[in-house]
């Protein structure tokens, strides 16, 4: 008899399995990935980045960066605080807030985008005719301040005040994409931040540190890869949503289509180079936040001297 | 500074983890507060240091005559070891120590040179010479306590709180470290009040030993007097072994007497106005002191501490029957 580790199968078991999980890989991963660059390409070079500099297509790659650009910064935020707040403090409800937190993910986005419509669309809790009503007196007194020179960027607000638009614009798609990609940071930094307790914070407070330094100087560099890592994850998803997005953008093209709604656009009029070629810059993407996840996660470790 | 705690009540929900508790530290005193966990010793050091505060109305701190019951811990200018350190993982030694001072107000701040040497100083001062560079994590657990006393000092404390300072060490550096911190403490001179659990330690470390249970002050005194005259049947039980005994002349209040201080004699030496008679139910002998479990005639059992010498001039074995004296036992109403 052969004396193996009782943690060690046999070689028939081992190829079984190394087979199974190489196939599963290739199937459902490494395909469609190659897939996806294969079709982009398929007319050539000139024909993709032709496709990625059509004014449309501009359009979407920009909208899709300016919503990630202002959800994610949000939802560092949001996540950062509401983390803080459910580890660092014992308070009455506290098991319920971290349940709320993990709402976005239970439900499904095409809900999430519907209530949106709900409280703010035209036969919404409040429409925009209503609203305009209401922000009226503000708009009148940013209008005027914006007359003044050096303030002319308030003019911008006042605008929309006067003529608020939240579902099928650009603030709409916004708070779609915060909804949906809140949880992200907070999951991450919640139990990190139980595990490391209180007592170095403590310690910053009877040396004489304030709330901000404290956070700055003891938080914050404890919880930065968790952080960098929640961020990474918040972005992909940001920029890659659909459902929720799908449903409050109003689909105009060119204003309020991001690039996931672009592609399926163009794939609906059987432009397929040109959805692939969009397509191919979501994979790019994923491909980026992976190297970057691995990145972190490396640094991270280094970062806590190799735990 | 001297630290004058008056009638501090402090409760958690609906539980009392302090009643009433008021006690004296002596300028430059060493002052142990020991008892069992849930005793309100920690509770209390953090809320001599400020990060707890006591219930309204309760009750005061004072340093040194200066009411500081309302002051934040961040001003109330103490020096506080954690018990797991809390050094500051992603920070070196010396900016560690640094912190306190790194932290002041811009005005207040001693300039970067000033901080240097001021580091340096004290990383002579717990003998870590050199460590400045190294990051807590690659510190034995010895070296991380001396760290985050040379961080504690740095900010030129009123007094030193110290909760469970050798709670996460193993036992040889714990001794060490015992020895070396009462010596520390008599070369600085600052009052020093720290948390244990461990009755040894108070014992051998401490000015004055502080015995809490269930939210309350036992006992206060040196450990000699703590120990040989113990207030209370908690204190002579948390204090060390010691057998309980019930005497059939006055059945409501026990003896309490230690192994130790049991007078073992030949059965036929008995005095039947202060003896009784056991017989030896369990033999221990090896090592210098040979511990036996004795049977008295009512049933009950007793621990008895002798030498080797007198178990070998005794000529004891399992079964045989002596004379057991307890000399000098306690007895509480």
């Amino acid at each position: 008899m052969s004396h193996r580790p009782v943690t060690t199968e046999s070689l028939g078991v081992k190829l079984l399995l190394i087979g199974a999980t190489v196939l599963v890989l290739v199937l459902f991963l490494l395909l469609p990935l190659c897939a996806v660059f294969a079709e982009a390409l398929r007319k050539g070079a000139d024909v993709f980045f032709a496709s990625l500099r059509d004014p449309v297509a501009a359009s979407a790659i920009k909208l899709t960066l300016l919503t990630a650009g202002i959800a994610v910064p949000l939802n560092a935020l949001f996540g950062i605080s509401a983390a803080w707040l459910v580890t660092k403090f014992r308070f009455p409800g506290r098991t319920f807030l971290v349940a709320l937190i993990d709402l976005p993910f239970a439900v499904s986005p095409v809900v999430a985008g519907l209530v949106w419509m709900l409280i703010f669309g035209s036969k919404g809790w409040f429409p925009p005719g209503e609203m305009a009503e209401f922000f009226a007196p503000v708009a009148k007194v940013v209008q005027s301040i914006a007359h003044t020179p050096g303030l002319g960027w308030l003019g911008g607000l006042g605008d929309w005040l006067e003529r608020p638009k939240i579902v099928f614009d650009l603030p709409g798609i916004i708070i779609a994409t915060v909804f949906v990609t809140f949880p992200f940071v907070a999951r991450e930094l919640i139990p990190l931040m139980e595990t490391q307790g209180t007592d170095e914070e403590e310690a910053a407070i009877t040396l004489g540190a304030k709330g901000w330094k404290v956070f700055l100087r003891v938080t914050l560099p404890n919880i930065k890869w968790g952080l960098l890592y929640g961020v990474l994850l918040c972005n992909a998803r940001a920029m890659g949503e659909f459902g929720a997005v799908s449903v409050v953008s109003g689909h105009i093209r060119g204003k309020t289509n991001t690039l996931p709604l672009h592609v399926e656009v163009l794939y609906n009029e059987y432009q397929y180079s040109a959805a692939f070629a969009c397509a191919s810059l979501l994979a790019l993407l994923a491909l980026v936040t992976l190297a970057l996840k691995d990145l972190i996660e490396r640094l991270g470790h280094a970062g806590s001297g190799g735990h | 500074m001297s630290i004058s705690i008056r009638s501090i009540t402090k409760t958690f929900g609906a539980y009392k983890a302090l009643d009433k508790v008021s006690l004296e530290v002596p300028e430059g005193s060493l002052t142990a507060l020991l008892g069992p966990s849930g005793s309100g010793k920690t509770t209390l050091l953090r809320i001599v240091a400020g990060l707890e505060f006591a219930d309204e109305g309760s009750g005061a701190i004072h340093f040194h005559g200066e009411d500081v019951t309302q002051i934040h811990a961040g001003q109330r200018g103490v020096g506080f070891v954690f018990q797991h350190y809390a050094l500051f993982k992603h920070m070196t030694v010396a900016d560690n120590i640094a912190f306190g001072l790194s932290v002041l107000p811009r005005k207040q701040r001693p300039p970067s040179a000033e901080i240097r040497s001021r580091v340096t100083e004290l990383l002579s001062l717990v003998h870590l010479e050199g460590l400045e560079k190294r990051r807590p994590d690659q510190l034995s657990g010895g070296q991380r306590q001396r760290v985050a006393l040379a961080r504690a000092l740095a900010i030129r404390p009123k007094v030193l709180l110290l909760d469970e300072p050798f709670g996460a060490l193993d036992a040889k550096v714990r001794k060490d470290l015992r020895r070396w911190l009462r010596r520390f403490h008599d070369e600085i001179g600052l009052t020093t009040l720290f948390v244990t659990h461990d009755q040894e330690e108070a014992l051998e470390l401490a000015d004055q030993v502080v015995v809490m249970a269930n939210s309350k002050i036992e006992q206060v005194g040196d450990p000699q007097q703590v120990y040989d005259h113990p207030a209370t049947p908690f204190v002579i039980r948390f204090l060390g072994n010691v057998n309980s005994v019930r005497d059939p002349r006055d059945p409501e209040s026990p003896l309490y007497v230690r192994p130790h201080d049991m007078g073992i004699l030949f059965a036929a030496e008995a005095d039947p106005a202060t003896d009784r008679v056991a017989r030896v139910h369990h033999l221990f002998s090896a090592g210098p002191i040979a511990r036996l479990s004795l049977r008295l005639e009512d049933g009950q059992f007793v621990d008895a501490e002798i030498s080797r010498q007198q178990l070998d001039e005794l000529a004891l074995s399992v079964g045989d029957p002596v004379a057991v004296r307890f000399q000098g036992a306690s007895r509480f109403e």
